[in-house]
């Protein structure tokens, strides 16, 4: 395990909040704030945890992407993994946050409560090894995430294949970053000066997939860490690029990012995944966004393997009076929905931006990004 | 909501649990009083008594550090100390699965005797049943305790005050990182251990040396500091403002929780209190703990204040300020 102490020093830090705030005072007066839009549930924990959001107002506004894996899977998905809990014979296998998320008429975890086999692991690898532990079972694991997790959940479909381990699927929902981010710039919902790079996808993807920013869309877009040194590095190097008028993509953490990405982990995804179509909470279908199944896996493809309903017949979070949705896009802020702290609780959400830890709602809940603190 | 059914959250300490006390039990069971405390007072001719019970489910049933059978005495144990009562007799039953190792329940059974002794209580009654294989998991025990309250003691959730000085015994997360670690079939060079033990002879010490000036003191659990400090704030109507600099983690703590992505501050301690004491204590009571062997690493972590009552405020080590909210869902079940 690194240590992670040196990324966290306080005078480090201070001193970077001090020349962010500075550089955005030199703006003319009455100017609206920077607006600057982090994509990834990883940073949206991280400004709360550290209350770097606070630090940086008035100046600089931090908005919330739909880089939340949970947060962005559909109602119809969720209702399409209950669904295949409640099989017999079949165990569903996710990760932890996934279970507590309502689809139209229940959660995974209430699912489970009524019998259904619903399992928490921690890799995609643990679900493998119950596939193989348990040959009468068919395991089904969700696959949830970005370019990130991807290839963990491709790699343990491999390995099922070598083993020749017929009950492993998997039920792909796996989503891609950067055509997400086009939808959310070409909706024209809401006003960005610029995007904050994820990490951890950009290890994987390089840093060129975001070059279209500043190309087409004249915006500047800073790689990010998630330690506070690395965000508010980031941050500062953003607040620069958009006051130089030159837009341009930094890399601010160049320990893990390089241009081109991890070569093995994109040539895995290739293997076992390709470009489809996905259904995202609140930007709907978008061409080319997930990842499917390639047809050589079509033997381990739960979407295949097993007929589903299209939806479990119940109200959706947004028929629920969730604004989940606009909260993805940067268009709301949490607090600004009529459920958030009232309706909708990390004890009770009635969407998924409330469940997950990555997740906005729950994220301005917890460390009372509401509070004026 | 009549088709609502328990899920495994209402057993984490967190919201849910609360919630589930609140709506279910205390319109029925609850006691006139209703403050809820780690054990409760009850007149018994001139003596002040403390009861407690608490039931054990931990898996796995041997961890590194200690096993179910400590566990169930120190829990117990425990909660009676938070009372600033010398806990004194104890029950035990065991709800036995169907093709446990005699040899095994037998280890457990000495490895209780063994906590007793240390913690200077006796176990003076205690019933057995066993169910089939699949209706419980290996073992579970309950134990409940009492305790007698020194002349001149009055410590309570409520008992918080402006202008008081929190205080913790030690580091934070050792119990429920242990758990999670060794369920999860992780290794870590650094040695993972619960830090499960009792504390009695510990509060003593303080209680001697505090001449009157503690007001608060808890064992923070399931749910960990966080949840603790909340319940706290909420039961006393003050705020708490903690430094989270000064709460001390191992190293390995918290290098388990950032690849597991917990928070320490919401992890379990078995062999951990908080303390909130009047400023002019704080620092006898400090000495005090840092003399005796379960309270070496103690410090001092944050004050109340009367600003926001009810609420917890976290100082970050960058200087920014953010909410300590309870815990919501279920983090890590099974651990105690």
């Amino acid at each position: 395990v690194t240590d992670l102490t040196a990324f966290r020093d306080p005078a480090a830090a201070r001193a970077l909040m001090d020349s962010i705030r500075r550089r955005a005072a030199e703006r003319p007066d009455g100017s609206d704030p920077l607006r600057l839009m982090e994509f990834c549930g990883g940073h949206t924990h991280a400004i709360m945890h550290y209350g770097i959001r606070e630090a940086l107002a008035p100046g600089v506004r931090l908005l919330s992407g739909p880089g939340c894996p949970v947060c962005v899977t559909s109602d119809a998905d969720i209702d399409a993994a209950i669904a295949l809990a409640r099989l017999p014979g079949v165990a569903v296998a996710t990760f932890g946050d996934m279970v507590r998320v309502p689809g139209t008429r229940s959660s995974l975890q209430e699912a489970r409560a009524v019998g259904a086999d619903v399992r928490i692991v921690y890799s995609a690898l643990d679900a493998v090894a119950l596939a193989r532990q348990t040959p009468g079972l068919k395991v089904v694991m969700l696959g949830i995430g970005f370019e990130t997790t991807a290839p963990t959940v491709a790699a343990a479909l491999e390995t099922a294949r070598a083993e020749g381990l017929a009950n492993f699927y998997v039920y792909s929902m796996h989503k891609l970053t950067p055509p997400a981010t086009r939808a959310i710039l070409d909706s024209g919902e809401v006003r960005l000066d610029g995007i904050i790079g994820p990490g951890h996808v950009t290890a994987i993807i390089g840093w060129r997939a975001w070059e279209f920013l500043p190309a087409e869309y004249g915006l500047s877009c800073a790689v990010s860490g998630f330690e506070p040194l690395d965000m508010l590095h980031a941050i500062d190097q953003l607040v620069t690029a958009i006051m130089d008028g030159t837009p341009r993509i930094v890399n601010a953490y160049r320990r893990g990012v390089t241009a081109e990405g991890n070569r093995v982990a994109q040539a895995l995804l290739g293997r076992v995944f390709q470009p489809a179509a996905a259904d995202w909470r609140g930007l709907g279908v978008v061409p080319e966004s997930g990842l499917a199944l390639r047809p050589e896996y079509a033997t381990h493809d739960a979407r295949r393997a097993f007929e589903l309903p299209v939806t479990a017949g119940g109200r959706t979070a947004e028929e629920r009076g969730c604004r989940c949705g606009e909260v993805l896009r940067g268009v709301i802020e949490p607090p600004e929905c009529p459920l958030f702290g009232r309706a909708c609780t990390p004890a009770r959400p009635v969407g998924p931006c409330m469940v997950s830890g990555e997740g906005s709602c729950a994220a301005y809940h917890h460390y009372g990004g509401s509070v004026g603190l | 909501m009549s088709d609502d059914v328990i899920l495994l959250a209402h057993g984490s300490g967190g919201l849910l649990s609360h919630e589930l006390v609140e709506n279910v039990f205390l319109p029925h069971l609850g006691h006139p009083d209703g403050a809820l405390e780690d054990a409760t007072e009850i007149e018994l001719g001139a003596r002040r008594v403390v009861m407690s019970t608490d039931s054990y489910v931990i898996r796995p049933i041997v961890f590194p550090g200690g096993d179910i059978g400590k566990l169930a005495i120190c829990g117990t144990v425990n909660d009676l100390a938070m009372r600033g009562a010398r806990p004194l007799y104890l029950t035990a039953g065991f709800i036995i699965e169907e093709g446990l190792p005699l040899a095994e329940l037998g280890r457990i059974v000495t490895s209780m005797a063994e906590t007793a002794t240390r913690a200077g209580v006796r176990v003076v009654a205690g019933d057995t049943k066993v169910v089939e294989h699949g209706s419980a998991d290996r073992l579970f025990i309950n134990t409940a305790g009492v305790g007698v309250v020194p002349e001149g003691t009055c410590i309570t959730a409520g008992g918080a005050r402006p202008g008081d000085v929190v205080l913790v015994s030690g580091a934070m997360g050792d119990h429920g990182l242990a758990i999670m670690t060794q369920r999860e079939g992780l290794r870590f060079d650094g040695p993972l251990q619960s830090d499960c033990a009792p504390l009695n002879g510990l509060v003593a010490d303080m209680l001697a040396a505090a001449g009157g000036g503690i007001h608060v003191l808890r064992d923070p659990t399931r749910g960990g500091l966080a949840t603790a400090l909340n319940e706290l704030a909420a039961a006393s109507g003050v705020e708490i403002i903690i430094d989270e600099s000064a709460v001390p983690v191992h190293d390995a703590v918290r290098a388990a929780s950032e690849l597991l992505g917990l928070d320490p501050l919401y992890v379990a301690n078995e062999g951990k209190l908080i303390a909130i004491v009047a400023p002019e204590a704080a620092e006898a009571v400090l000495k005090a703990m840092r003399a005796h062997p379960l309270g070496r690493e103690a410090a001092i972590v944050g004050a109340v204040n009367d600003k926001h009552p009810g609420r917890v405020v976290l100082r970050t080590p960058l200087g920014t300020h953010r909410l300590l909210d309870m815990l919501a869902g279920e983090q890590l079940p099974r651990i105690c």
